[in-house]
């Protein structure tokens, strides 16, 4: 038998009304990498999120052996203590303190009750070696680019001598060079024996540094694969992560024509004061009547802060260049009611920090973007405003006990489908929907897809900005593809693949 | 639903009062207030003549309390209305000294009240001034400009009837039965009837769209509670003066806030970015307009408490409005008001402002000092807090 430095064992994690992890088994070696791989929503996150006790004991069912031992971690804390670090997506860095007082945030470097900021200094500056990071170390961790952060989240990491670290999607906003550099320092922290566990989308990257691949999908473990073995290819594991006919999960559109042209973005350009530099470069972009064009990219390609810049929700941006037409002539919107007004509509990739209002029910959330159309003198109608509510939530199949139900208390999928009841009810012209079924379970998916085409095949344009390839491959008519602030490419749906779309958002050249 | 018999209404009033005891313990504190208060002042705190008292009272906060909910549910705060009060209050006193008729400084004055929570809003929704910082600083600025308006005079004495008469006169009796007041007993009935019609109405609609009613015998308990509470407060208020403009005044703020809330855009808008500031502004509201819109409301409501405490006092004094905001952002927490926001009836606050002032009133009555007064306010005031940050968050999940 190997030396496995964890072992999580029959792992089961229920949210309201979405079973996140079903049974999962999950077994790391010592001084390995292993890659977590799986779709958004498979449950990668929720994992590690039970191991490192943000979700606490307690709240799951099952077994976390590690060290040989059952743990039963209440707080990150305690798994920090252990030796387990994790580091996320969104990096828990404070942005106003020096890099060195970042490491070492929460074990500050003490003589007697006080700060010793030499021994701070000089410590950081070692483990700044280690992670190959060459800057002073009392520079404000705002100064530095997002891969030199990532760094320093691993040195904080280290500075904790932790044995085995989690990256949670560690290359995603990173560029080429950054991300090679980090799998390198990977590789090195490896031979050190450090145990590394990495969830990524990128495949490549995958099949280049693990020695053991595990597939999530869905709640479950798929297969682990042992690269040491076999080596493991990216269609294998593509494999795993789908294991289902596209057919299945995107329902085909019935009917419905695409029209004329309804929406022109013409070289976009946008600046961004706070990061100092353009993030959107002379975009181009249309969108036709009853047309779904998806709008592909890896994280920090643009895609969000282009819906952003359009809507006139940029309190920090600047349009340096380019123009927009609805239905051929310039517009430009100043606010997002302005937007809206005109018939353009934005519904974000984060619908409880800013799609819903979570303590109201169904009919506030459902008719707030469009009272004006219940309006009876200066009156809100409130039975046709029930009336229209019911007959939504009757349609789109919105799973609450009736619409005065709290949102706050659905779940996510019936959640995004207030939000898209909404919209339904607003009738944009343009719809542009981020991320729309971010975290939903599979079969809510389906009748969120089900409800895109509905929309479509009424007139309406969609943008839909996804991450999830199939996804854009399965519902989109055509798709632009996004790579730092540019559109790298368009294609139309049935031409194009998984790969190509990727070549495409990494902006790499056919092999 | 005719399927809950006899045997499901202990578990109805059980789950009722679970999950509305945020909303009963307000009336279950103003009921302990009454009864401690009523042995501890031997009798007197529930004769009509102090009950009146303190509902003439509790006017100048009520109304504050009202434009105060709106800007809690959107999530801001308004430190300056005391001052701002006191301010418009001895302004108002001024010109009546100057002989100007009443009504027209009352115009004047809630213009100007209007206009003082409009710069306030630009400040904090153009310029983005936090609302805790303008506010904290038009306080000093009110206060030092009260400190001005009365410095020459001291204090200003209002001897203006009609004025006089708005924190301190009574609607005309028109005809008595026995010592009754008539119009009184009038007004009791067509209220008590209004809440009858208008409960009834709303219960129609609930069953015609299929959503969850109350048992019948619950809706006939709480119609006739409510019946009961109108209807002793009538005949108490009957056998003394009767109603007084004060009533008037607050019923009609609060019903036209509490429509405006409930029934209109506006209403909706508050409510949705109290609930959400970046939903709400992505589903078309214009969040600017609304918060700018509340604290003006909020300057009116500051200038109509500055004109009913200088009314209540028949005078303006160099002091006024020292602590009213505390008294206003009191009495809307306790009545309910959320203090992350999105949640709370200006109704409530109202009857929240009664909490508060019937605790002064009693406090008075037994002759505690003013000193002692503020530290168990205090403490009064974070223990609803307390209960209500508790009781909201065993409900979310």
């Amino acid at each position: 038998m190997s030396d496995y430095i964890l072992e999580m064992r029959g792992i089961t994690k229920e949210f309201p009304g979405v079973k996140a992890l079903n049974n999962v088994n999950f077994r790391v070696r010592r001084g390995e990498i292993h890659c977590l791989v799986g779709e958004n929503g498979a449950g990668k996150s929720t994992l590690m999120k039970v191991l490192s006790g943000v979700h606490r004991f307690g709240t799951y069912t099952g077994d976390i052996v590690y060290n040989g031992e059952v743990m039963q971690f209440h707080t990150i804390k305690e798994s920090e203590t252990a030796g387990i670090a994790i580091i996320n997506q969104e990096l828990a860095l404070i942005p106003e303190l020096s890099i060195a007082e970042n490491i070492f945030f929460g074990h500050e470097r003490m003589r007697g009750r006080l700060i010793d900021w030499n021994e701070t200094t000089v410590q950081a500056a070692e483990i700044l070696k280690k992670v190959r990071l060459n800057v002073n170390p009392q520079m404000k961790v705002r100064e530095l680019r997002v891969g030199s952060q990532q760094l320093v989240e691993i040195a904080k990491a280290l500075s904790k001598k932790a044995k085995l670290i989690i990256l949670d999607e560690p290359t995603s906003s990173l560029n080429e060079e950054d991300s090679a550099n980090l799998l390198s320092l990977l590789r090195q922290l490896k031979a050190e024996g450090v145990t590394l566990i990495m969830i990524s989308h990128r495949l490549k990257e995958v099949v280049a540094i693990a020695d053991t691949v595990t597939v999530l999908r869905d709640g479950a473990t798929i297969r682990s694969l042992d690269a040491t073995v076999n080596p493991v290819t990216e269609n294998e594991i593509i494999k795993y992560m789908v294991g289902r006919e596209i057919d299945n999960i995107y329902p085909k559109r019935q009917g419905g024509t695409i029209g004329k042209t309804r929406f022109v973005i013409k070289n976009w350009s946008v600046y961004d004061p706070k990061l100092e530099r353009e993030i959107l470069h002379e975009v181009n972009l249309e969108v036709r009547e009853g047309e779904i064009v998806g709008l592909a990219g890896l994280m920090g390609a643009g895609r969000t802060e282009l819906a952003l810049s359009l809507f006139g929700n940029t309190p920090g941006y600047q349009i340096t260049g380019g123009e927009l037409l609805l239905d051929g002539k310039p517009i430009r919107f100043r606010s997002p009611k302005a937007a809206i007004d005109a018939g353009v509509a934005y519904a974000t990739e984060d619908r409880k920090r800013n799609g819903l209002v979570l303590i109201q029910d169904i009919k506030f959330n459902t008719t707030l973007a469009n009272l004006k159309a219940l309006m009876r003198g200066p009156v809100v109608n409130e039975n046709e405003e029930i009336l229209a509510a019911n007959k939504l939530k009757k349609d789109i199949n919105i799973k609450a006990p009736s619409i005065q139900q709290t949102v706050l208390n659905l779940s996510g999928g019936n959640q995004q489908k207030v939000v898209l009841a909404k919209w339904i009810f607003a009738r944009p012209k343009l719809l542009i929907l981020d991320e729309p079924t971010r975290g939903i379970d599979v079969g809510a998916k389906y009748e969120i897809y089900s409800l895109m085409n509905e929309m479509v095949k009424q007139g309406m344009s969609i943008i839909m900005i996804s991450s999830e390839l199939l996804e854009v491959l399965g519902m989109s008519d055509r798709v632009y593809v996004m790579c730092e602030g540019r559109i790298t490419g368009v294609v139309p749906a049935e031409q194009a693949t998984e790969q190509s779309i990727m070549r495409l958002a990494t902006n790499t050249k056919e092999a | 639903m005719s399927q809950k018999k006899n045997g499901n209404l202990g578990h109805e009033v059980a789950a009722l009062l679970k999950t509305n005891v945020r909303n009963y313990a307000m009336f279950i504190a103003l009921a302990i207030i009454f009864i401690v208060f009523e042995i501890l002042s031997k009798g007197y705190f529930l004769t009509a003549r102090n009950l009146t008292n303190l509902i003439n009272q509790t006017g100048y906060i009520a109304v504050m309390a009202v434009g105060m909910t709106l800007v809690l549910i959107i999530c801001q705060i308004d430190l300056s209305v005391g001052f701002v009060a006191g301010f418009l209050g001895a302004c108002a006193a001024q010109l009546l000294v100057l002989g100007i008729p009443a009504g027209v400084v009352i115009v004047i004055i809630l213009i100007i009240g209007a206009l003082i929570g409009l710069m306030q809003g630009l400040i904090i929704g153009k310029i983005g001034v936090p609302a805790f910082v303008t506010t904290l600083a038009c306080e000093f600025i009110f206060r030092g400009l009260l400190t001005l308006v009365t410095e020459a005079s001291g204090t200003v004495p209002v001897t203006n009837e009609f004025f006089t008469s708005l924190s301190n006169g009574f609607l005309p009796a028109v005809f008595r039965i026995g010592s009754l007041h008539g119009l009184t007993l009038v007004a009791g009935i067509l209220a008590i009837a209004a809440v009858i019609v208008t409960q009834i109405r709303h219960r129609k609609d609930l069953q015609k769209y299929n959503f969850k009613t109350s048992s019948m015998p619950v809706f006939l308990f709480k119609l006739a509670f409510f019946a009961v509470l109108i209807g002793l407060l009538t005949y108490v208020l009957a056998t003394y003066n009767g109603i007084s403009w004060t009533i008037v005044i607050t019923v009609l703020i609060a019903g036209v806030y509490s429509f405006v809330m409930n029934k209109t855009r506006i209403g909706r808008y508050v409510y949705g970015m109290g609930g959400n500031v970046e939903a709400a502004s992505l589903s078309g509201v214009n969040v600017k307009r609304v918060l700018i819109s509340v604290f003006t409301s909020m300057g009116v409501m500051a200038a109509l408490g500055g004109i009913l405490y200088t009314s209540r006092l028949s005078s303006a004094t160099p002091t006024a409005g020292s602590g009213f905001e505390l008294d206003a952002i009191a009495s809307c927490y306790i009545g309910g008001v959320s203090t992350s926001g999105g949640i709370g009836s200006v109704i409530n606050s109202v009857v929240g402002a009664f909490v508060i002032m019937s605790l002064t009133n009693g406090l008075n009555l037994i002759g505690v000092g003013i000193s002692y007064q503020y530290v168990i306010k205090g403490i009064i005031f974070i223990c609803a807090v307390a209960i209500d940050v508790r009781s909201r968050g065993k409900k979310a999940v």
